[in-house]
This record gives C-alpha cells, structure tokens and sequence, in this order.
C-alpha cells in the first residue's frame, strides 16, 4: 500500500470512523437543507431531524 | 465575550482535556518505566508537528469564504460530534468497555518493559511512543480547535482554551505524578460530544442558507436540545437486552 493511499486511509478513519452511513446522512441533510433553503422555504428544521434519525440508526446498528 | 465564544473556548477546553488525560498516562508510562528525557523529547517533537498543521491550516481556513467554511466545519463537527456522542452513550449504556486509564498505565508499562532495558543515551522507545501518543490524541484536539476556531474567526481563542487544558492536566499529572484514572472521561466526552453536534448542526445548517428562528439564541435550545434527545436514547439502550454486555475496546 502506498503512503498515499495509507494517508487516505488514516485520514477517512480520522473524520468518518466506524460508522459511514453517519457521514453519508449528514451530506445529504446538508444537501437537503440547502435545496430547501434555496426554494426559499424555512429549512432550520432539517438537520435537527437529520440528528435525531442518524444518532438512533447508529446506535441501534451498534447495539445488534 | 459572546455567548458562541463561551460554546467554544468550553468546548475546545474539555475536548482537549480528555485527549490530554489520555496522552498523559502514555508518556507517564514510558517516562516511569524507561527514559524521561527521551518521552519528553517525545513531547515536544509531536507538539512542534501540532503547532505546524495548526498554522499551516489555520490561516487557510479562516481565508474561505464565511458560507462555504460554515457548511464544510458544520458537516466535519457533526460527524467527528455524533461519534463521540455514540461512544458515549454506547458506554454509558454499558454497551462499550469504558476507558480505564489505570488499566491504561497498566499496558503501557507492561509493553515498556517489555521492550528491552532503556540505554543511558537517547532511548527511541521512549520517544516514538510519546511522540505518536501525543500527535494521535492532539490531532483530534488540533482538528476541533481548527474547526472551531475558524467558524469563528477565532483560532487565537480555541488555542488558548487548548493551551489551558493541556495546562491544568499536566500540573495535575506532576503533581499526582500518576495516571488521572479520577477523570470522569465518559461524562466529559458526552459532553463534548453534544457541543459538537449542536454547534455543528448550527453552522452546518446556516452555511446551507437556512436561517434559525432567533439567530444566535437557538443554540440555548439547540444545546440542551441534543442533551436530552441523547439522554432519551441512553434510556432506551438501557432498556434493551443487549445492554448487559459490555462489548468493543475502548477509544
């Protein structure tokens, strides 16, 4: 493995961590967020909702 | 000083405590069992390499512009935040090993020992061990204080509050000259962990052009909103079966 793919690696393990899906959920609520807020639409609510729903998935897969 | 700076000079200041506490029982254990001088060369080595990414990427980061750097520190905080937040209440809920820093001391000295009988001279046992213990546990530290620091156009502040940490725990350790097992580490990395999240959610939210009803204010709500929501999810691991067995190594 290469020094720089093992750099990618530490570096992903660094922000990401066990636990992908987390990271994935929080782009795409930004995403959201960020479509919703551009139609002009109030869009606060949608990372606290992003929150709730991706701390309980994470912990339930953990807990199995 | 304004209420978000308050957020993130505690933040900052507890994040880093944790990761210190943790460093410190490293470098005690090599420094007990093997060669002061060559762990505190150790030290210091991985604090210079700290010292450069921090004004290396400080500077850069603050030169974004304000929306583009709330979105990507916002995204970045929130998950580095619900991790901690995880391992938390996967701890608290006696689902993870909670982390033992006798048990800690204990290793280190162990495999210290273990690796032959120090020289008179440079001992580079001593030193890689501290170095790498230090610059693991203080990029973390590094990463939070950049972030942080950025969001609000105060890296000056969060490296105080950092500086400050590392300050107390070290005086500590000199003067318990022992590993700090008595550090409540779980409780002040759930905390951690909700300022994280909270204050991730906020900025993630507001460089994605949403607007919080009451600006700055919604963070009075935010905050001990994150609380009790994890709070509430602790109590329903507690609750369930697997609870009883403490699983994974801790972190």
């Amino acid at each position: 493995m290469s020094w720089v793919v093992r750099a990618a690696y530490g570096v992903w393990q660094f922000v990401v961590g066990d636990d992908p899906w987390t990271a994935l959920g929080v782009a795409v609520a930004l995403g959201v967020t960020a479509l919703i807020a551009g139609a002009d639409a109030p869009a606060w609510w949608v990372m606290p909702l992003a929150v709730l729903v991706l701390l309980g998935l994470s912990l339930r897969r953990a807990a199995r | 000083m304004s209420g978000q700076e308050i957020g993130l000079a505690v933040s900052v200041f507890l994040a880093c405590a944790v990761e210190a506490v943790e460093a410190l029982t490293i470098v005690l254990a090599v420094g007990v069992t093997r060669s002061w001088r060559s762990a505190l060369l150790g030290v210091g080595a991985a604090t210079l390499v700290l010292a450069v990414i921090v004004a290396a990427l400080g500077p850069a980061l603050t030169a974004l512009p304000i929306n583009v750097l709330r979105v990507v520190v916002g995204g970045l905080l929130l998950v580095f935040g619900l991790q901690w937040l995880r391992k938390a209440i996967l701890r608290y809920a006696g689902l993870k090993a909670l982390h033992d820093e006798d048990k800690a001391f204990a290793s280190e000295t162990d495999a210290a020992r273990a690796a032959g009988s120090a020289g008179a001279g440079f001992d580079g046992y001593s030193f890689t061990i501290a170095f790498k213990g230090v610059l693991l546990e203080g990029l973390e530290v590094a990463f939070i204080v950049l972030t942080f620091g950025a969001s609000q156009h105060n890296v000056g502040l969060a490296a105080v509050a950092a500086a400050v940490a590392i300050a107390v725990v070290v005086a500590a350790g000199v003067l318990v000259r022992a590993p700090l097992a008595r550090v409540p580490e779980n409780t002040l990395k759930f905390f951690v962990g909700v300022m994280l999240t909270s204050f991730g959610m906020f900025w993630g939210a507001e460089g994605a052009g949403a607007s919080w009803p009451g600006g700055d204010a919604a963070l009075l709500v935010i905050i001990p909103g994150v609380a009790l929501a994890s709070l509430g999810m602790l109590r329903w691991l507690r609750r369930a079966p697997t609870a009883r067995q403490a699983v994974g190594e801790p972190a």
